[in-house]
C-alpha cells in the first residue's frame, strides 16, 4: 500500500524540501495499517522530520494536528488510526501552536513565565 | 578580537558582536526565528569553541543546534540529539543549561533539562545520554514544577574535580554528586522553602540559579524562590546574604569570573509583584562575598522599569577587565565594560530576553 503525505512549510527543511512524501507501510496494496505505522515508516526516512511530529515515547506532539483523508486523527483513534492504500495524510501545525506549549498541570499557560 | 554576545530570547537567537573593545555593538538577524532559546553553551577547550542553542519550538519541540564557526552556521542532527530511553516514561520538553566538564574530560558536556533530569556526552555534545543516578533518585517524585517549568536549570561540574557536580532545580533544590554522577544528595541545609508546611526541609527549595565564586570551588551563591544565599563549604550550609538587597526575590545570580568574592545579581520585589523593586532597572553588586551590596545605576534607565531579568539572561565574558550582561523581559539589552560601574544598551525592543552568553575571539 503507498500513502500520500503533505507536508507544512515549516517542515520542508526536514525532508529534503518535498511538499509531499509517498510512504509505503505495507507491501499488500490493499492493506490498512494503524497511523502509527505510516508515521513510523515516514521516520524511517526523514527521521528529523519524525521527531517534529512526535517526541521519543512516540505521541503525537501536542500542536501538531494530522488529518487522514480529511479527518483529525485525534477524533478517529489518533495514532491508532486506520489508513489505507491510497489515503491522504496531511501534516499541519496548530493555530494554537503559537503561544507557545503550556507547562504541566497549567493548561494554555505561556511558556517562560517566572 | 572580538566579543560576542549570544542572546536567546522567546524568539530566537540573536548574536551581537564588538570589534572594538565591547564600546559598540552589531547584532545580527534572528537565528531560529520563532523559537524559544532557553540556553546557550559554550565550549572554549576544543581549537575551535563549540556553541550550543537549546532551540524549542512550540509546535515542533525541543532541539539542540551546534555551531563550530562561531554562530556562522548552524547544524542539527537528524537523531534527537537528547532523549528519554523508552522506559523513563518521559518527554524531553527543553534544555535549560549547557555545561562543559574540565579540561580533563574533553568531549564532556552536561545538559540540564525539562523535566527535572541531567544529560551527558561525551563526544562534545552531539548526543546526550541520560544520567540514571539522578533520574533515579527516591526524591524525584517528590520534585515540583516551578512556574517556568520543572526544570534542572543549574548544572555546576567542577572544573577540578570529574567526580564533583552540583545542580540546581525548581523545585527540589541543589543536589550534589561525588562519584561522577552516580549518585546524589540533596544539599539545601539553610535554604528556606516558605512555601512548603515545612519551611526547612532536606529538599523542596525553588532554587533559582547557583554560581560558583572565582576564588574557592566550594564558596557558592544562590538566588532563591525569596532567599539570596552563600556556601563555604560547597553546599553542605547556607547562610542568608540578603541583608543589604532590596528584596531577597530574583532569578540570577553571576560570579566574577576571575576576582573571587564578586556575585552580580538582579532583584526582583517579591513573588507576588514581579516587577524591580520600587520600579527601577538596578543590578547588585557585593565585592565581599555577599557581605555587603551596592547598586549599579550608571547607564541603566531611570525611567519606571517594569521586566525582570530571568535566571540565565545575565552573564560576564571572561575579559581581564570581566564585562557584565543582561537581557530583560522587555527585550532590552545591556552591557557593562567596567564590571558594572557603567552600562550601556547593546540592544532594545528585541523578543523576551530568555539567556545571555559572552564570549571572545
Amino acid at each position: 500500500m503507498s500513502v500520500t503525505v503533505l507536508i507544512p512549510g515549516a517542515l520542508r527543511a526536514d525532508c529534503g524540501g518535498a511538499s509531499r512524501l509517498q510512504v509505503d507501510p505495507a507491501a499488500d496494496p490493499e492493506a490498512a495499517v494503524d497511523l502509527e505505522v505510516v508515521l513510523d515508516e515516514l521516520g524511517r526516512s526523514w527521521p528529523r522530520l519524525h521527531r517534529r511530529i512526535r517526541d521519543e515515547q512516540g505521541s503525537l506532539r501536542r500542536f501538531v494536528n494530522v488529518y487522514v483523508d480529511g479527518e483529525d486523527c485525534r477524533a478517529i483513534g489518533g495514532l491508532a488510526a486506520r489508513v489505507r492504500g491510497g489515503s491522504e495524510i496531511q501534516i499541519l501545525p496548530s493555530v494554537a501552536g503559537g503561544a507557545g506549549p503550556a507547562g504541566p498541570g497549567a493548561p494554555g499557560r505561556k511558556p517562560g513565565w517566572h | 578580537m572580538a566579543h560576542v554576545l549570544a542572546i536567546g530570547t522567546e524568539k530566537g537567537l540573536f548574536l551581537a558582536t564588538s570589534d572594538d573593545d565591547r564600546r559598540s555593538w552589531r547584532l545580527g538577524e534572528p537565528e531560529f526565528p520563532m523559537t524559544a532559546i532557553y540556553a546557550v553553551g559554550i565550549d572554549t577547550r576544543p581549537a575551535r569553541p563549540r556553541l550550543f542553542a537549546s532551540v524549542t519550538n512550540s509546535h515542533f519541540g525541543p532541539s539542540v543546534a551546534i555551531s563550530d564557526d562561531l554562530g556562522d552556521t548552524w547544524s542539527e542532527p537528524d537523531h534527537p540529539p537528547l532523549s528519554f530511553p523508552p522506559d523513563a516514561g518521559a518527554a524531553l520538553e527543553r534544555v535549560w543549561q549547557f555545561a562543559a566538564a574540565g579540561p580533563d574530560q574533553p568531549g564532556v558536556v552536561y545538559a540540564g533539562t525539562q523535566p527535572s533530569a541531567l544529560f551527558r556526552s561525551t563526544n562534545g555534545g552531539v548526543d546526550y545520554q541520560l544520567v540514571p543516578g539522578l533520574w533515579d533518585h527516591p526524591h524525584r517524585p517528590q520534585w515540583g514544577a516551578g512556574f517556568g517549568g520543572q526544570a534542572v536549570h543549574t548544572v555546576l561540574p567542577d572544573p577540578g574535580d570529574p567526580q564533583r557536580i552540583t545542580v540546581a532545580m525548581s523545585t527540589g533544590g541543589v543536589y550534589r554528586s561525588v562519584d561522577g554522577g552516580g549518585s546524589w544528595a540533596p544539599a539545601n541545609r539553610g535554604i528556606k522553602a516558605y512555601f512548603l508546611p515545612d519551611p526547612w526541609p532536606e529538599f523542596g527549595q525553588c532554587v533559582h540559579k547557583v554560581a560558583v565564586d572565582a576564588g574557592d570551588p566550594q564558596r557558592l551563591y544562590a538566588q532563591n524562590h525569596h532567599g539570596v544565599y552563600r556556601s563555604d563549604d560547597g553546599g553542605d550550609n547556607w547562610q542568608s546574604i540578603a541583608e543589604g538587597l532590596p528584596s531577597d526575590f530574583g532569578f540570577v545570580m553571576v560570579a566574577h569570573p576571575s576576582t573571587p568574592g564578586t556575585v552580580f545579581t538582579f532583584p526582583v520585589a517579591a513573588d507576588g509583584m514581579r516587577f524591580p523593586p520600587e520600579h527601577l532597572c538596578r543590578v547588585y553588586r557585593s565585592t565581599d562575598a555577599g557581605g555587603t551590596w551596592e547598586a549599579l545605576s550608571a547607564g541603566l534607565p531611570d525611567d519606571p522599569y517594569f521586566p525582570v531579568v530571568l535566571r540565565d539572561a545575565m552573564c560576564c565574558d571572561d575579559s581581564d577587565q570581566a564585562g557584565v550582561y543582561f537581557g530583560t523581559r522587555a527585550g532590552d539589552v545591556f552591557g557593562s565594560r567596567d564590571e558594572g560601574a557603567s552600562w550601556s544598551t547593546i540592544a532594545a525592543h528585541l523578543p523576551d530576553v530568555l539567556c545571555v552568553r559572552a564570549f571572545s575571539t
